[in-house]
This record gives C-alpha cells, sequence and structure tokens, in this order.
C-alpha cells in the first residue's frame, strides 16, 4: 500500500493480484465516501424538509396574505399533471385557500417559456372572485441588472415594482385583449431595453388566470391529495 | 522563514490560487458579481479546502498512486456534498444566496491542485493550514474582485448583505442616479478586473524585486568601497 515504490521485478503472475488490490482499495474508499454521504443525507433530512415547508409557506405568503384564509394551506393540495396553459412540463401542486369553509383563492405555479434567456417560473394566487392577488417570479436567468426586474427582489424600484401592476387585476380588468404590454397596445407597462422579459411574464399571467377561471370550480371540489384530471366530469 | 510563514506567504500572496496560479476561474466568474457573493463562496471554499486536505493527508498512506486522482475526486466531491447538505439543513438563509455555488466548489481545480501538490506529501496539521491559508488567499482576491465589479455594475457594495445579516443594508458608494455599467457584471467584466488585478500584482512583484536587487548593488558597493 505504499504510495511511490516502484513495484521490483515483478513477476507477470502478480500485475493481476496488483491491479485487483487497487480496485479493491478503490473501491473500499467509494464505499466509505458514499457511507459518510448517505449518513449526512440521513442526519439533514427532517431539518430540509422542515426549511422546504417554510419556504414554501413564505413564498406563498408573498401572493396571498395568511390573512386571506384559515385553512392548513399545505394540506389542501392537489397535484396538476403537466399543463399547456400554465406552461409546466412538470407534475406541480396547486393549493387551495380557504376561509370559514368557501373558497378563497388558489395558488399554483405557472412559467413562461418564452423569456429572454429561457424559462421563467411564476407562483400565482387567483381569489374566488376571479381576481389575481399576485404573481411573483420564482426563477428566471434574465440579464442581470436589464430584465431581471421582473423579480421585485432585483427590482430597483422598491416602492412600487413592476410586478405588483397585476396585483388585483382579473381578465376583465383589463379586458382580455388588453393583457398585453404598452408596446403591443397593451395597459403593463414595460422598462425600456427588456420587453420581452416583461411581455413574456404578461402573457403567462393571462394565461394562467383564464386557466384558473375556466377551471376553479372542479379544482376547489377535488379531494386534497388527489391528482387532477383535465376532462373529469 | 518558518514553515508556517512560508505556507501564508505561498497561499495570499507568491502562490496565490488565482492571481499567481490563475486557477479556479469557473466560480470566480459566476459568483464574483458582488462582494457579499463573493466572500460567501470564498469562505465556504476554505472551508472544503481546510477539510480535503485534512482528509486527503490522513489518507495519503492508504492511498496507491496509481489510483489518487480518482480517491482524490471521490474525497473532495463528498466533503462538498456533506457542506452543501448542512449549509442547506443548518444555515438555510445562507443557503438560499450560496445553494448554486456550492456544488461548483468541486470544479474549483484549485481544490484538486492543493490536494494534489501540497496534502498528499506533508503532514495533516500543515495541510489543513494550507488549505485554509489557500482559501483566504482565494477569498480576499475574490471578494476584491466582486466588490470593483459591484461598485462598477451598480454603485454600492455589500448588497445582499441583508439576506446574511438581517438589519443591515448594502451601502450606496456612488449617487443614487448613477446608471449602472452592465458589463461590469457580466462575465466580460470579470475577465478585465481580473486581468488588471494581475497585473498590478506583477507590478507590485517587479517593483519590489527591482528595490532588492538595487539594494544589494548598494551593498556590494559599500563592501568593495576602499
Amino acid at each position: 500500500m505504499s504510495e511511490t515504490t516502484p513495484l521490483p521485478e515483478t513477476p507477470p503472475a502478480s500485475a493481476l493480484r496488483i491491479a485487483l488490490r487497487t480496485a479493491a482499495i478503490l473501491l473500499a474508499f467509494t464505499l466509505v465516501f458514499t457511507a459518510l454521504m448517505a449518513g449526512s443525507y440521513q442526519l439533514t433530512q427532517p431539518v430540509l424538509r422542515a426549511t422546504a415547508a417554510d419556504a414554501k409557506r413564505r413564498l406563498i405568503a408573498e401572493v396571498l396574505p395568511p390573512a386571506d384564509y384559515d385553512n392548513d394551506l399545505l394540506a389542501d393540495a392537489i397535484d396538476l399533471p403537466p399543463t399547456a396553459e400554465l406552461g409546466t412540463t412538470e407534475v406541480t401542486r396547486l393549493y387551495r385557500a380557504r376561509k370559514n369553509g368557501a373558497p378563497a383563492a388558489l395558488v399554483f405555479e405557472a412559467a413562461a417559456p418564452d423569456g429572454y434567456s429561457g424559462r421563467i417560473g411564476l407562483v400565482l394566487a387567483v381569489r374566488a372572485d376571479g381576481r389575481l392577488a399576485a404573481v411573483r417570479v420564482t426563477q428566471h436567468k434574465e440579464t442581470p441588472g436589464l430584465g431581471d426586474y421582473i423579480d421585485p427582489k432585483k427590482d430597483k424600484n422598491k416602492a412600487a415594482p413592476w410586478i405588483a401592476q397585476f396585483d388585483g387585476r382579473s381578465l376583465e380588468d383589463p379586458p382580455a385583449a388588453k393583457w398585453r404590454v404598452k408596446k403591443d397596445g397593451g395597459v403593463f407597462d414595460q422598462r425600456a431595453g427588456a420587453t420581452i422579459s416583461a411581455r413574456a411574464v404578461t402573457h403567462a399571467t393571462a394565461r394562467a388566470l383564464a386557466w384558473a377561471l375556466a377551471h376553479g370550480e372542479q379544482l376547489y371540489r377535488l379531494p386534497a391529495g388527489t391528482a387532477y384530471q383535465e376532462n373529469r366530469p | 522563514m518558518s514553515v508556517y510563514r512560508e505556507i501564508a506567504h505561498n497561499g495570499l500572496w507568491k502562490q496565490n490560487a488565482i492571481l499567481a496560479q490563475v486557477l479556479g476561474l469557473c466560480p470566480l466568474l459566476a459568483t464574483s458579481t458582488s462582494m457579499v457573493n463573493a466572500v460567501s463562496l470564498g469562505l465556504a471554499t476554505i472551508l472544503v479546502m481546510a477539510m480535503s486536505n485534512f482528509a486527503v493527508s490522513m489518507l495519503r498512506g492508504f492511498i496507491p498512486h496509481e489510483i489518487r486522482i480518482p480517491v482524490f475526486i471521490l474525497v473532495i466531491a463528498s466533503l462538498v456534498t456533506v457542506v452543501d447538505l448542512l449549509f442547506n439543513a443548518y444555515l438555510h438563509d445562507l443557503y438560499l444566496v450560496l445553494g448554486i455555488f456550492i456544488p461548483l466548489i468541486v470544479t474549483n481545480c484549485i481544490v484538486l491542485a492543493r490536494v494534489e501538490a501540497f496534502a498528499a506529501k506533508h503532514s495533516a496539521g500543515l495541510a489543513a493550514l494550507d488549505g485554509a491559508v489557500m482559501g483566504v488567499g482565494f477569498v480576499w482576491v475574490i471578494g476584491l474582485l466582486g466588490a470593483i465589479r459591484e461598485l462598477i455594475g451598480q454603485g454600492t457594495l455589500l448588497s445582499g448583505i441583508e439576506m446574511i445579516i438581517p438589519g443591515t443594508h448594502a451601502l450606496q458608494i456612488l449617487p443614487e442616479d448613477y446608471p449602472g455599467f452592465l458589463i461590469a457584471i457580466l462575465p466580460p467584466g470579470a475577465f478585465f478586473v481580473l486581468g488588471l488585478m494581475i497585473a498590478a500584482r506583477n507590478w507590485l512583484d517587479h517593483r519590489a524585486n527591482e528595490r532588492a536587487k538595487a539594494r544589494l548593488h548598494a551593498q556590494q558597493r559599500l563592501q568593495t568601497a576602499p
């Protein structure tokens, strides 16, 4: 096991033995370090799960104030299959907020596939009356300092961040045809030099809002923990 | 010079990971867009380098020469994974800022370079010190680079500090209406600034050499004078 001792004139027969021994040592190292990683994973798992739930609650609180519902939001969820209208390509969760048992809002994810540099992930809360409580960007790769104002944390205008103009809007306010950025003849602002990011978010929000309106009743009715299927009676 | 001083001098200046060896450019470019990001990644790098140097030095008697590189990579990757999990579990707010960068430490060839060049040949204590000091050498350069890029790019310093220390806030150095200078934030800006920093280091070294030479000459002249 010495590291640099040159092999003395080894008879060819033992070359195989050396190779086998080296392989066994490598295997032993692999096993030990895999065990180390598996151990830390097991150790940190409960904490990780708690922080993930916490982070989810905080994210939801950004689009829907906790005072607006009184049910256990994280438990009252259903699975959504990949949905073209939402731009989702994986199974996502939809949370149903209720107040005194009556539907209050739907919280779900959507995505704009046509950002300036790829997909823009969104989370939306749509109230039972069809108004958008708020929309937030959860992930994006827009140019720093140019297109990343769609994320209020990066928006230089802290008092009235760009994305806040969607708060309280519905498909009647403005009418669906006006759900565009001003440059395209709509009512929503865009910032100079980065229209594509704004346009992508605006259109994705409109599509998601329309989807929630069309399927809302059914979504509130499904038992928690089940998977939603399109065209279900 | 004592061995400790030599290790420190090598790590911080003479063999500085970035300025002298120009290693680890991938995480350097990705994370030096702001000072807080840069220093945070640097601190995680110190931790990983000290740990991996220590571990490899402890294990060096068991590692056959022929398979040392795969074993080193295994050690480094495992340690980074463990650090990643621990950060995620116990320093979650910091993890949200650094999360995507921690796996990048694996791609930082300075870690493998120190393990191979130093830890495999020295005792565990010296190896851990070398890893930590090399890490500090990485931190001060990446921190300075991040500060310069942030200042030129956005006119601020320490933006994002509130995510690490709640209640604090970024310093607005340049006037509020500073329009920003985008290229400093983009990867080319990192190359420009880094190039200037390396040039500055070379110039300082060159000047120090010239002075040492001049002093030597002066002494010789004194000695040969009648």
